[in-house]
């Protein structure tokens, strides 16, 4: 599949994969992010339901401190 | 008519986008080194109303980074940062809120402001505010500041849209003992994060020939 990934096209040989599965073939390990599956908010407890396919706008935020 | 013309020349540029930027209204969650630095930046510029918000006080140690003075330390940030942006601009109304904001809060603010900019500190923080804004007031602008610890590197400091939220920041310098928040690379942060506030603001301003 292809995907828009923060604003980047990226290709994945698998069909569809969960956000969970997403996370870690970017070796996206962080704490706190927020997550959005074509401009819709997916909470945490849905990474491991929320699928991502073929043409899908994702954005993956990491949020640090300071400020 | 030439008369007529003449007595009513157009406003310069700098007065016309002020002027247009006096009916909006901004809200500032946190008046930190982001919070501080970008409202100055955006009652500058004219921004009518500044709703701010925040549950500190200055210290001696904010005072590296943040838009406040030694005379302050011990005073509510808010309450010292709306004396500081009326002296740059009396005509500027803030509405200061002393208060650490909680999801409901966040809505009950800022539902009225045309943008919202998140420059809290904590990173548990900064994922309410957007996780609010993104389920619960759909559609609002969000400007949020990700990433600004250290000096150097300014050429990773980014922004980046996605819909209506917009982030700006290098995504990656976490704030640490040996890492600290300093003027310069914040105020980059907050300074950019104003700009895109002007960005949104200034999208339907047509300008007239002065």
């Amino acid at each position: 599949m292809k995907i828009n990934l923060n604003n980047r096209e990226e290709v994945f040989e698998s069909e569809e994969m969960s956000i969970n599965q997403l996370l870690a073939a970017k070796n996206f390990t962080f704490r706190m992010l927020v997550v959005k599956v074509n401009g819709v908010l997916v909470k945490r407890h849905q990474f491991d339901q929320q699928m991502v396919k073929d043409g899908d706008d994702v954005m993956v935020l990491h949020l640090i401190t300071g400020g | 008519m030439l008369k007529i013309f003449n007595t009513d020349m157009p406003d310069s540029y700098p007065e016309q986008i002020s002027k247009y930027l006096s009916r909006f209204t901004v809200g500032i969650a946190g008046c930190g080194g982001l919070g501080s630095n970008c409202a100055v930046a955006l009652a500058r510029c004219g921004v009518g109303k500044l709703i701010i918000a925040d549950y500190d006080i200055v210290t001696l140690q904010n005072l590296n980074r943040q838009y406040y003075f030694h005379d302050q330390i011990g005073r509510l940030k808010v309450h010292a940062l709306r004396e500081n942006i009326q002296r740059i601009n009396p005509a500027i109304v803030v509405k200061a809120f002393d208060m650490k904001l909680c999801v409901s809060d966040v809505i009950e603010l800022f539902s009225g402001c045309h943008v919202i900019v998140e420059a809290f500190d904590k990173a548990e923080m900064k994922q309410m505010i957007i996780e609010t804004v993104l389920t619960q007031m759909q559609g609002k602008y969000l400007v949020a500041g990700v990433g600004m610890a250290g000096w150097g590197k300014s050429e990773i400091i980014h922004s980046r849209k996605s819909d209506n939220l917009v982030i700006c920041g290098d995504e990656v310098s976490e704030v640490s003992a040996t890492l600290p928040v300093l003027a310069p690379r914040v105020g980059l942060v907050a300074n950019m994060q104003a700009n895109e506030v002007l960005d949104i603001l200034l999208r339907e301003f047509t300008p007239i020939t002065p």
